[in-house]
C-alpha cells in the first residue's frame, strides 16, 4: 500500500516533466545545439560540404573582405532603419485619426491590418507590379498626360532599396497601428479631460500627455519591427531578388545566396552568426529592462 | 463638421486608399487579358469578368520546368500546414499547462530558453537543419517541412498558452487536485474547456506563419513537395516565354486567399495573436 502510493507520487511530480520533455529536448537540440553546430561551422574551412576542423577566424576574415557582405549591411540599416521609423509614424498616426470617434471605425481597421496576413511573397509579387517601369505607376501617370515623369526605382541600383521600405511599410505599419491604438484606449479618460478643464489643446494633450505614456508601446512595437527587419528574406527575394546586380542584398539574402547556392557554407554560416550578434544586442537590452520591470 | 474633423476624415480615407489599391490592382489586372494589359493601365477596369488567368494560374502555368499551375502546390501547403498546426497547438497547451500548473524546478528556466527560441534569427539553423534533414532522408520532402514547422512553432504556441493559463486561479486547478484528479482529469476536463480562445490564437497565428513562410520552404523542399509561396516565386520569375502579369497576379491572389479568408472571418484573434506574439516575442 506504502509502496503503491509513493510509485503513483513519483509517477504524479514525474509526468508533467515527461510531458514537456520533448519540448524541452527538441529546444535544447534543434536551438540551442544547433547554433553551437552553426557557430562551429563558422569556424571551418567549410566550402561545399561541412568540414569538421578548426580554420580560425578564416570565414569572418572573408566575409570582411566581401564588398557583397558591406552592401549587404549597409542595406539593412537604410532599409531597417527607414522602415522601423516610417512604421512607427505612420502606425501612430493612423492610431491617433481612428481614434477620433470615427465612423466604421472596425471596417477601417480591418482595412488598414490586412497585409499583414498576406506572405511577403504576395507582397513583393504585388508591388513588383505596380513599380515595373513598363505597365506600372510610370506608365500610368504618363498616359494621364505628364509625358516626361519617371518613377524607376525598382531597377534603379540606387533607388531599389526604398522600393523594399515601400512594400515593408505597406505590409507593416497597421500592425503598429493595432498595438498604439490599444495603447491609446488605455489613456485614462480623466487625466484628458482635466488638461481640458485646464484649457490645453487636443494637439498639445497628445504630445505632452498621451504619446509619452504610449512609451511601452513604442518599445514592444520598435522590438517586433526591429526583428522583422533583420530577418527580412521574402520580401527581397520576391521584389527585386536582391538586384539590380546585388544593390538590395541584405545578410538573409547573402547567406542563402552564399550557403545554399554559391557552396560557400563557411561564409554563409558566418554571415548567420553575425545576424545572431545583431539579434543579441537588441534582444539583451529589452530582456534586461522586462526583467527589471518585473522585479519592481 | 468642421475642419479638422473633414481633415481627419480625409487622411483616414487616403491611407485606406492606400492600403486597398494594390489588393484592387491585383485583382483587376488577373482578370484582363494580356492584350488589355498592354493597352491599358494599372487601374484601368478589365472589359469583362474574365477567369482565363485563374484557370492557368490554378492547372496550366509554368513554375520553371512543370507546367502544372499552382493546384499540386496549394494542396502541398495544406498537407504541410494541417499537421503542424494540430501537432504545434496541442504540444503548446500541453507545455504552457505544465508550466503554469504542475512547475517544478527549473521550469522557467526551461521557459527562458524557450523564449529566446522565438527571437533568433533562423539562418542561425537553416545549415545544421539542412544536414540533420539530410541524415534522416527528410530532404526535399513535405513531411521534413511538417517537422521544421512544428519544432520552431513550439515556442510560440508555449508561449500563448502559458500566458493565457497564468491567468486560471491556481485554486481551481489545487482544488481539483485535492478531491483526487490526476494531471490529465484537470487538463481535460478544468483547463481545456477554458481554452478556446487562446486555441483560435494558436492556430490562426501558426496557420498563418506556416502557410506564408518562404525561408524554410525554399531551403528545405524542392520540385514537387514545394509549398504554395516557393510556387508563386517560381511562377513569378520564370524566365519562359511571355511575361504573363494576369497568371502572376491570379496565382498571388490563390496564394493569399487561406490567409486573408482566415484574417476576415477571424480578425479579432488574428490581431491578439500578433500582439502577444510580439509583446513578449
Amino acid at each position: 500500500m506504502n509502496v503503491s502510493s509513493s510509485s503513483r507520487q513519483s509517477l504524479g511530480t514525474l509526468l508533467p516533466k515527461i510531458v514537456v520533455a520533448p519540448t524541452f529536448v527538441v529546444t535544447l537540440v534543434f536551438i540551442y545545439g544547433f547554433m553551437l553546430w552553426n557557430a562551429w561551422l563558422s569556424f571551418s574551412s567549410s566550402r561545399m560540404l561541412p568540414k569538421y576542423d578548426w580554420a580560425g577566424f578564416i570565414q569572418y576574415e572573408k566575409l570582411f573582405a566581401n564588398d557583397r557582405w558591406w552592401v549587404a549591411a549597409q542595406n539593412l540599416l537604410v532599409f531597417g532603419g527607414l522602415f522601423i521609423v516610417i512604421c512607427l509614424l505612420v502606425g501612430l498616426f493612423l492610431a491617433i485619426f481612428l481614434d477620433q470617434k470615427i465612423r466604421a471605425e472596425g471596417a477601417i481597421r480591418t482595412i488598414y491590418l490586412y497585409p499583414m496576413a498576406l506572405s511577403f511573397i504576395v507582397t513583393g509579387t504585388v508591388w513588383k507590379w505596380i513599380l515595373n517601369p513598363e505597365l506600372g505607376i510610370q506608365r500610368m501617370v504618363r498616359e494621364m498626360g505628364f509625358e516626361s515623369f519617371s518613377f524607376d526605382w525598382l531597377v534603379n541600383a540606387d533607388m531599389a532599396i526604398y522600393t523594399v521600405v515601400l512594400a515593408g511599410v505597406w505590409q507593416s505599419s497597421g500592425f503598429v497601428m493595432a498595438l498604439c491604438l490599444a495603447g491609446l484606449r488605455g489613456v485614462d479618460e480623466n487625466v484628458v479631460k482635466a488638461a481640458r478643464v485646464d484649457g490645453a489643446s487636443m494637439p498639445l494633450i497628445y504630445r505632452r500627455i498621451i504619446i509619452p505614456g504610449l512609451g511601452p508601446v513604442f518599445f514592444s512595437a520598435l522590438i517586433v519591427l526591429t526583428h522583422i527587419a533583420i530577418k527580412s528574406f521574402d520580401l527581397i527575394v520576391a521584389l527585386t531578388g536582391g538586384g539590380p546586380g546585388y544593390a538590395t542584398d541584405v545578410p538573409a539574402t547573402f547567406m542563402y545566396t552564399y550557403s545554399f547556392t554559391r557552396g560557400q557554407i563557411g561564409l554563409g554560416s558566418a554571415a548567420s552568426m553575425m545576424m545572431l550578434m545583431a539579434v543579441v544586442a537588441i534582444i539583451v537590452p529589452y530582456l534586461y529592462s522586462e526583467l527589471r520591470e518585473r522585479k519592481q | 463638421m468642421s475642419l479638422s474633423r473633414v481633415l481627419i476624415y480625409s487622411l483616414v480615407l487616403l491611407a485606406a486608399v492606400f492600403y486597398l489599391l494594390p489588393l484592387f490592382v491585383m485583382l483587376m489586372t488577373s482578370l484582363k487579358d494580356l492584350e488589355e494589359i498592354r493597352s491599358g493601365t494599372l487601374l484601368s477596369l478589365p472589359q469583362g469578368l474574365n477567369f482565363d488567368a485563374w484557370s492557368k494560374a490554378w492547372g496550366t502555368a509554368c513554375t520553371g520546368v512543370d507546367c502544372n499551375g499552382m493546384k499540386g502546390f496549394f494542396w502541398n501547403s495544406v498537407l504541410i500546414v494541417v499537421p503542424a498546426v494540430i501537432i504545434s497547438t496541442i504540444l503548446g497547451a500541453l507545455n504552457g499547462y505544465v508550466l503554469t500548473k504542475w512547475r517544478f524546478r527549473g521550469s522557467n528556466l526551461f521557459f527562458g530558453m524557450l523564449l529566446i527560441g522565438t527571437m533568433i534569427p533562423f539562418q542561425v539553423i537553416l545549415l545544421p537543419m539542412a544536414r540533420t534533414l539530410g541524415f534522416l532522408g527528410l530532404a526535399g520532402t513535405t513531411s521534413g517541412l511538417i517537422m521544421v514547422h512544428i519544432i520552431y512553432g513550439l515556442a510560440f504556441t508555449t508561449l500563448f498558452f502559458r500566458n493565457y493559463y497564468i491567468s486560471i486561479p491556481n485554486e481551481l486547478v489545487n482544488a481539483a487536485r485535492i478531491d483526487g484528479a490526476g494531471f490529465w482529469l484537470i487538463f481535460f476536463r478544468i483547463v481545456l474547456p477554458i481554452s478556446v480562445p487562446i486555441v483560435v490564437v494558436s492556430v490562426i497565428w501558426q496557420f498563418t506563419q506556416i502557410w506564408n513562410d518562404f525561408l524554410f520552404g525554399v531551403v528545405y523542399s524542392s520540385g514537387d513537395a514545394q509549398p504554395i509561396t516557393v510556387a508563386l516565386n517560381n511562377l513569378v520569375n520564370t524566365s519562359m516565354g511571355v511575361k504573363e502579369y494576369n497568371v502572376d497576379m491570379a496565382a498571388a491572389i490563390i496564394a493569399a486567399l487561406p490567409t486573408l479568408l482566415v484574417y476576415i472571418v477571424a480578425g479579432k484573434y488574428f490581431v491578439r495573436g500578433l500582439t502577444a506574439g510580439a509583446v513578449k516575442g
